[in-house]
């Protein structure tokens, strides 16, 4: 299947400008946008009764090596009536400022992708409640590990390493919302300061 | 041990003697039949792990009637799978709450090296961590190589004695943070084999 998703035309008629180009890649519609113009683009395909893309697949990015590329920012979006797929990309220069506006206001499910490219890429997206670390601790400071100029086994030495890890204290970052659901359970604060015992040889 | 120096003196004048030898061979014989492990099954060695546990291998044979999922009853820490560094704190304060006699195992590459995770968010072996016994090899180990490591813990602890209080002494964190001094962790973390090659970009 080599054939343009319909909702390119419909996308080009609504938007013109703001669809920059369009590409069939094994089977895969893409459609890149204008960087200021995205959000509104993704609401219309989520609105639009023709459209219906009401399922928000992945958010990722895409850094190359070759530094002449564009920074690519991703959305994989589904219509769950349509059976229609479509995917979007944001191009941004890997030298400025990356920074998208957040499509959780669209998509709830948005919150933890965004956060996600925002911890691996260090994609900022405007508008998101909540932009914490998610997969690494959120007092990580080595940088975001899967850009292309984050060293393999990180910055640092892996003494430095392991010793900031093991300082980590990882109940103090649980959300406001976890430890009311462990208070509920326990009837007390799970979490009130544990020392980690010192001294001693090793 | 509550041995205070001048006790262990007169002890060490004395032994060992046929009291001390029988007594360790009967303690030593109480504690290799009852080990209680610990699972810390954190990937694909904790399927063999739980392999090693079921009908077919039965850890049950050997003392170890039952999981200890509270670290407070436990005697043998097991850790079956890779340490990510998110997860160094949690490992040690099981490992800080497990009392005195204690031992553990390190299940397969990545517990005990790292294996093929020699990259940013993974600790390059548990022993930079916590003191290990026994290191069992393996990508995963197959339930045998495991049930090999739990006899040879056996022998290790079969050879102990009551007259030697370096044994059960606690090996806490350092007051850099660290159990290990930092060149040393460096020098256990180094890469080896094909990672020696792989590129540190940046």
């Amino acid at each position: 299947m080599t054939t343009e998703s319909s909702s390119v035309e419909a996308l080009k008629d609504a938007f013109g400008g703001a669809i920059l180009r369009t590409a069939v890649v094994c089977g895969d519609t893409i459609v890149y946008l204008a960087p200021d113009r995205a959000h509104e683009v993704l609401a219309w395909l989520k609105d639009t009764p023709d459209q219906a893309f009401n399922y928000l697949t992945d958010i990722t990015a895409v850094e190359y090596r070759d530094p002449e590329r564009p920074f690519e920012v991703v959305y994989q979006l589904r219509s769950l009536e349509r059976f229609a797929d479509l995917r979007l990309k944001i191009e941004l220069d890997p030298q400025g400022e990356l920074r998208v506006d957040s499509v959780y206001d669209l998509w709830r499910g948005a919150d933890w992708l965004e956060r996600e490219v925002f911890d691996m890429f260090g994609v900022a997206f405007t508008g998101h409640p909540d932009l914490r670390r998610i997969l690494m601790w959120e007092t990580y400071s080595e940088g975001h590990p899967l850009r292309k100029d984050f060293p393999l086994r990180g910055h640092l030495s892996r003494a430095e390493q392991v010793r900031r890890a093991l300082s980590l204290k990882p109940e103090e970052h649980y959300s406001p919302e976890e430890l009311e659901l462990a208070r509920k359970r326990h009837g007390r604060d799970e979490t009130s300061g544990w020392v980690p015992p010192r001294g001693g040889g090793a | 041990m509550g041995v205070s120096q001048e006790d262990h003196a007169l002890v060490s004048e004395i032994s060992p003697n046929w009291v001390t030898t029988k007594l360790d061979y009967l303690v030593n014989l109480a504690r290799t039949k009852s080990l209680w492990p610990m699972p810390f099954g954190t990937a694909c060695c904790a399927i063999e792990f739980m392999a090693t546990a079921a009908s077919r291998y039965d850890l049950a044979r050997f003392g170890m009637e039952r999981m200890s999922f509270s670290p407070r009853q436990a005697d043998v820490l097991i850790c079956a799978g890779r340490l990510p560094f998110k997860l160094a704190p949690v490992i040690r304060r099981i490992w800080d709450q497990m009392p005195q006699p204690k031992w553990s195992i390190s299940m397969g590459a990545c517990a005990s090296s790292g294996g093929i995770f020699d990259n940013y968010a993974m600790v390059q072996g548990i022993d930079t961590i916590i003191p290990v016994d026994v290191y069992v090899p393996g990508c995963p180990p197959r339930p045998e190589g495991l049930l090999y490591g739990i006899l040879m813990l056996h022998k290790k602890i079969s050879g102990e004695s009551l007259l030697d209080d370096g044994l059960r002494q606690e090996l806490m964190l350092r007051d850099d943070g660290l159990f290990l001094p930092p060149e040393r962790v460096n020098e256990l973390a180094e890469p080896f084999g094909n990672s020696v090659s792989q590129t540190r970009s940046g």
